[in-house]
C-alpha cells in the first residue's frame, strides 16, 4: 500500500509531521515505517507538548541516582539499598474496559520497575471517578478496582496506600494512576541504554498478538478489508506471565550478562529498540520473523506496533545466550534472539529476508517534534466573602455527619480490603494511613509511601494547587515519622491544543517546580497524560504527586490513631479560616468558586521539620496532617482510628466556628501529646517560631464541642465507614 | 527440624513462609515444582500464591505437578503437610482433603484480620496450644469451603475441622464468617491429622510491628510438637 497524506492523517499524524517526516527521509516511508513514526511522535512517546515545560523540573538532590529519563526514578536509601519507584497513568483504556485497563496499568507499572533490577516491594494508586450520581461510575470503580486487585494481588506485591476522588469532570474520563516501588541494590541498577556493536538483542516474555495495535486513531484503510481481524484496542493483562518474567529477570540479573534492558511498553517493541539503541548512539537490526507470535500471518507493521503485554527487550554480551535461555526455559517464557546492535545508527527490520523498513533513529527520537503551545495564564479568583448569616441555619451535627460521609472524605475500606496488602510480610502501615509503610526487608529501615492529587484547588489556580499538592505528599510522609525525600508525578490534562488546558499544565508544573525546590523534594521519574478530553469537556487539571520518604528505624514509625485518655491534642500551624475551595464551602455551602488556600512554604517546611522533630523524640504521640475537612475532620479521623473520643476545649476565637473547624488552611498538623511532657512540646514549638492551638483532650468515646455531646466514636465511624458499602451494595 | 516449602510458577507467599519457618528455627529448603524428589523433612509446607496462575482452578494445575506424587507419597506414609490459602486449595485438588474452595460469598478479594478457633488439638499442629482463639489474616478470592452433607458429617464425625472463623470473643457465627465458608469453616485435616489446610496465613503476623503476632504461637508451638 502506497502511503499518502490520508493515511498519514489516520495515523494521527498532523499534516506538517508527516511533510517533516518525507524531507528527513528525503522520499515517502514506507507504512510500517509510517507506523513507526506515528508511534514515536505522538504525544504519549515524544512528550511533543510537554517537553519544553518538564525540563523546568527540579530533578536534582544529594540522594538522587537517576532521575527523569530512564524507566524510573531511583534514590539512594543508604547501605547500598536504593528504592526505583515512579507513577504511570492508564486512563483512557480503564474508561473503555475497567478491569483490563486497570490491571494492564498496574503491570506496566511494576515491569518498569523491575526493568531497573528492583524487586517490586509496593503498589499505590490513584483513582479518579465521575460523580457518584452518574450512571457508570459504580461500574468503572468496581471493575477498576478489581483490575488493580486482580493484578497486584496476583504478582504478590502489596498494595500499601492510594487515594480515590469523585467529581463529575471525570464523568466521561476517569482517571487510573498506579505507582510501584522497588528495591534494588545501587550497585546493580539495569539501564536502558545500549552499548557495544554486535550484540544479541533478545526477545523474553509472552507471545506477541494483534492486541493494543495503535488504538482510536488506527487506520482504517488497513483494517476495512479485513475487519474480522480487528481486536479491541485494549491490552489484556495475564498477571501470571508477568510473575514469571519478574522471577525470570531478576535471575538473569543476578549475573552480568545483560547489557541493557527495556520493557516493551506503549508502542511495544518500537519504542523499546528505538530507545536503546538511540540512548547507546547505536543502530539495531531486528529479524521480525524471528519475533514469538500468538497470531498467524502477523505482518511486520503489526509486529511493530502491538502493545502485547508482558515483554522484554534485551541487549546480551555476547555469549550469554545460551545460559540466558535456560533461564526463561526454566520459567516457561518465551526466548527468542531478534536481531543485534549495529553501528548503522539506523533501525533496520528484517520480515523474510527482505528488508522492510529502514529509518536513521534520530529522525525518531531528536527530531520527533516539540511544540511550545500557546496557553493561557489563570486569574488568582477573588476571595469569598463569607458572612455570619451563611452560618447561621447550620446545625453542627449535621454537618459533621454530611461531611465525614461525603465520598471524597469517607473510608475506602471496601476498595483497599480488595487489594492484598500484606503479602511480603514487611507492610508496618497498611492503607487508611497517612502514607503505607514498608520494611526494607532484613533491615531496620522503612520506606513510606504516598500519592495525592487535588484538582479543585489546582483547576481554582493551577500555579497554587501545583505547589499544595506536593506539600501534601510532603506532610503525609512527615505524618508517619518519615524524611521526605523525592516524589514522581503523573500529570493528568485535558487537550493542551487548548491555550486553557496548556495554562493549566504549564502553571502547575510551575507550582510543583516550586514547592519541590523549597522543600529539597526533586522530581525522580513521571508521566504526562493530556487528551483527557471528551466531547470538548477536559477534566481538572489533575497533577498526582507520589511521595517516597524513609524511616531510619521502623520501629520510629508514626501513625494517626489516639493512644491514650487524657492526652492532650494540639494543632501545629496557624489556622486563619479560609473555606474558600474547602469541601465545607463546595458540600454545604455550594459555594465553588474562590481561590486555594495559600501555600507559604517557609511555614510548611518549618512546621514539617518541627513535627519530625516531635516524632523523634518521643514526644508526639499520634500525627495527622490536616488537609480536606479541616481540623474537624482530621481530628475525627484520629479518632475513629484509635476508636477514642475528643473534648474540644471551649471555643473563644474570633473567627467563626465553622471557620475555625473546617478551614482547610495549609501546612497543619494535629498531634497527641502527653500531659506531662506538653512544656517539653511548647518550648520547642516557641523555639522553632511554630504556632499552635491547645485543641482538647482525648475521651473514651465522647465527642465534644462547647461541652456539648455531639457524637460518639462509634457513631461517627459508622457515618465515615458505611457510606462506600451502602454505595457499592 | 528439618522444613521443605515448594514452590510452583506463580506462588507468592514461598518467601514470607521461608521468613517464618527459620525465625522459629526450623531449617528450611526451597523445593521446585519440576522436581521429583523431596528433602529430607519433618514438614512439607505448599504457600499461597498464584499457582500456575490459578489457571482452569485453583490449585488445580498444582494438584497435577512434578512435585506433587512425592508430597502425596509422603502425606500418605505420614508425614506432616501443612498447605495455606493456595495451599490449601491445592491439597483439596489433590484428594488429600476432602471439599473445595469456592469464590468468596461476596464475589470480592478479601484481605484482613480474622479471628479463629481452634476445634481440634489433639494433633501435631495444635497440641498444647495455649491459646483456643488465634487472630489470624486471610488474603483470598478463593476461601468458601464447601463439601457435601456426607463428607461435612464424616469430617465432623472424625473431627477432621481443624478451625472455625468465630468473633473475638469466639462466637462462631454468620458475622465473623469471611467467606461464606459452610459451618465457618477455616481449615482442615485429613482423617489421620497429619495434613491440615486452612485458608488463614499464620507467616503474615508473626511480630507486633505487623497485623499482629498470634502467627508466632502457632510456629513456635508447631516446633516445640515436632523436637
Amino acid at each position: 500500500m502506497e502511503v499518502n497524506e490520508k493515511i498519514a492523517v489516520d495515523h494521527g499524524l498532523k499534516l506538517d509531521e508527516y511533510k517533516k517526516i518525507c524531507d528527513l527521509l528525503k522520499r515517502v516511508p514506507n507504512l510500517t515505517e509510517l507506523g513507526i513514526f506515528s508511534a514515536m511522535w505522538n504525544e504519549h512517546c515524544s512528550y511533543k507538548s510537554s517537553r519544553l515545560h518538564l525540563k523546568k523540573l527540579n530533578t536534582k538532590g544529594k540522594k538522587v541516582i537517576q532521575g527523569p529519563g530512564e524507566n524510573a526514578g531511583v534514590i539512594d536509601i543508604g547501605d547500598d539499598d536504593a528504592i526505583v519507584f515512579k507513577i504511570e497513568s492508564h486512563n483512557h483504556p480503564s474508561f473503555i474496559e475497567p478491569y483490563q485497563g486497570a490491571a494492564t496499568g498496574v503491570g506496566g507499572i511494576m515491569r518498569d520497575v523491575f526493568t531497573m533490577g528492583a524487586r517490586p516491594i509496593a503498589n499505590l494508586n490513584s483513582i479518579h471517578f465521575g460523580s457518584t450520581q452518574h450512571k457508570k461510575t459504580k461500574n468503572l470503580l468496581r471493575g477498576v478496582v478489581k483490575g488493580i486487585g486482580g493484578y497486584g494481588n496476583c504478582i504478590g506485591v502489596p498494595t500499601i496506600a492510594g487515594q480515590t476522588c469523585f467529581d463529575q469532570s471525570y464523568n466521561g474520563n476517569i482517571l487510573v494512576n498506579a505507582m510501584t516501588l522497588g528495591l534494588v541494590n545501587k550497585n546493580k541498577i539495569f539501564y536502558s541504554k545500549a552499548a557495544g556493536i554486535n550484540k544479541p538483542v533478545i526477545y523474553v516474555g509472552s507471545k506477541t498478538g494483534r492486541d493494543g495495535i495503535h488504538g482510536a486513531s488506527m487506520a482504517s484503510a488497513i483494517f476495512d478489508d479485513k475487519i474480522e481481524e480487528k481486536k479491541p484496542t485494549v491490552q489484556v493483562g495475564d498477571p501470571f506471565t508477568e510473575k514469571l518474567l519478574l522471577e525470570a529477570c531478576l535471575e538473569l540479573m543476578s549475573d552480568k550478562s545483560i547489557i541493557a534492558i527495556q520493557d516493551m511498553g506503549a508502542a511495544g517493541l518500537t519504542s523499546s529498540s528505538i530507545e536503546m539503541a538511540s540512548k547507546g548512539n547505536l543502530g539495531i537490526e531486528l529479524h521480525l520473523d524471528k519475533v514469538p507470535c500468538r497470531e498467524e500471518k502477523m505482518t511486520p507493521y503489526e509486529i511493530m506496533l502491538s502493545e502485547s503485554q508482558e515483554r522484554m527487550l534485551i541487549v546480551l554480551e555476547n555469549g550469554k545466550e545460551d545460559s540466558a535461555k535456560k533461564i526463561f526455559d526454566k520459567w516457561n517464557l518465551d526466548f527468542a534472539v531478534i536481531g543485534k546492535t549495529t553501528n548503522s545508527k539506523n533501525i533496520e527490520l528484517y520480515f523474510k529476508k527482505e528488508k522492510v523498513a529502514n529509518v536513521p533513529i534520530k529522525f525518531l527520537a531528536n527530531e520527533a517534534p516539540m511544540y511550545d503551545r500557546p496557553w493561557k495564564k489563570t486569574k488568582l479568583p477573588q476571595k469569598i466573602k463569607f458572612s455570619n448569616n451563611d452560618f447561621k441555619k447550620l446545625k453542627f451535627n449535621d454537618v459533621i455527619k454530611k461531611i465525614i460521609s461525603n465520598p471524597n472524605i469517607c473510608s475506602k475500606q471496601w476498595i483497599w480490603e480488595q487489594y492484598d496488602h500484606t503479602v511480603m510480610g514487611d507492610t508496618i502501615q497498611k492503607p487508611g494511613g497517612d502514607a503505607g509503610v514498608v520494611r526494607v526487608h532484613g533491615t531496620k529501615k522503612a520506606v513510606a509511601s504516598s500519592v495525592d492529587s487535588s484538582a479543585s484547588y489546582c483547576y481554582a489556580h493551577p500555579f497554587t494547587g501545583g505547589k499544595q499538592v506536593v506539600c501534601e505528599a510532603w506532610r503525609n510522609l512527615v505524618s508517619v515519622g518519615a524524611e521526605p525525600i523525592a516524589i514522581t508525578n503523573c500529570l493528568n490534562f485535558g487537550n493542551p491544543e487548548k491555550k486553557e488546558n496548556m495554562g493549566e499544565f504549564v502553571e502547575c508544573i510551575d507550582g510543583i517546580n516550586e514547592a519541590s525546590k523549597y522543600l529539597n523534594f526533586p522530581v525522580v521519574s513521571g508521566n504526562v497524560s493530556f487528551y483527557n478530553e471528551t466531547k470538548d469537556k477536559g477534566i481538572k487539571p489533575t497533577p498526582t504527586i507520589g511521595g517516597v520518604g524513609l524511616i531510619k528505624d521502623y520501629k520510629n514509625l508514626m501513625s494517626m490513631n489516639f493512644k491514650s485518655i487524657g492526652n492532650l491534642v494540639l494543632v501545629i500551624g496557624k489556622t486563619e479560616g479560609i473555606l474558600d475551595q474547602s469541601i465545607f464551602a463546595k458540600v454545604i455551602l455550594d459555594e465553588r468558586k474562590g481561590p486555594p488556600p495559600e501555600i507559604n512554604l517557609f511555614n510548611e517546611k518549618n512546621n514539617g521539620e518541627t513535627a519530625l522533630k516531635l516524632i523523634k523524640e518521643k514526644l508526639a504521640l499520634s500525627v495527622h496532617d490536616v488537609s480536606l475537612g479541616g481540623i474537624m475532620i482530621g481530628a475525627l479521623k484520629m479518632c475513629i482510628a484509635g476508636s477514642k473520643g475528643i473534648k474540644f476545649n471551649k471555643f473563644k476565637d474570633l473567627i467563626n466556628i465553622y471557620q475555625y473547624f473546617f478551614a482547610e488552611d495549609q501546612g497543619r498538623y494535629i498531634i497527641e501529646v502527653d500531659k506531662n511532657n506538653l512544656k517539653k512540646v511548647e518550648s520547642i514549638l516557641k523555639k522553632s517560631s511554630v504556632h499552635f492551638d491547645l485543641l482538647g483532650e482525648i475521651t473514651d468515646k465522647e465527642i465534644i464541642i462547647n461541652d456539648e455531646l455531639t457524637f460518639t466514636v462509634d457513631k461517627v465511624t459508622e457515618f465515615y465507614k458505611g457510606w462506600l458499602y451502602k454505595y457499592m451494595s | 527440624m528439618n522444613s521443605s516449602v515448594i514452590i510452583f510458577p506463580g506462588s507468592n507467599c514461598d518467601r514470607d513462609m521461608d521468613v517464618a519457618l527459620k525465625k522459629f528455627g526450623f531449617k528450611n529448603k526451597m523445593v521446585w515444582h519440576d522436581d521429583d524428589k523431596l528433602p529430607k523433612s519433618d514438614l512439607i509446607v505448599l504457600p499461597g500464591g498464584f499457582s500456575y496462575g490459578d489457571y482452569l482452578r485453583c490449585g488445580s494445575i498444582a494438584g497435577k505437578s512434578k512435585i506433587i506424587q512425592s508430597v502425596i507419597d509422603y502425606a500418605k506414609s505420614g508425614g506432616l503437610v501443612l498447605g495455606i490459602c493456595n495451599g490449601f486449595q491445592i491439597l483439596t485438588e489433590t484428594g488429600l482433603l476432602k471439599g473445595v474452595l469456592q469464590q468468596n460469598k461476596n464475589i470480592e478479594f478479601i484481605c484482613k484480620n480474622v479471628f479463629v478457633k481452634i476445634n481440634n488439638s489433639e494433633n501435631k499442629f495444635f497440641e498444647n496450644i495455649d491459646r483456643d482463639i488465634l487472630e489470624l489474616h486471610i488474603a483470598h478470592n478463593e476461601g468458601n469451603y464447601f463439601c457435601s452433607e456426607d463428607e461435612l458429617k464424616s469430617l465432623e464425625d472424625n473431627n477432621q475441622i481443624a478451625a472455625y472463623y468465630c468473633s473475638s470473643d469466639g462466637k462462631v457465627d454468620d458475622r465473623s464468617n469471611p467467606n461464606g465458608a459452610i459451618k465457618n469453616i477455616a481449615g482442615i485435616f485429613n482423617e489421620k491429622k497429619n495434613i491440615l489446610g486452612m485458608m488463614p496465613h499464620p507467616e503474615r503476623m508473626i511480630d507486633q510491628s505487623l497485623s499482629g503476632e498470634d502467627g508466632s504461637i502457632f510456629f513456635e508451638n508447631l516446633l516445640k510438637n515436632l523436637k
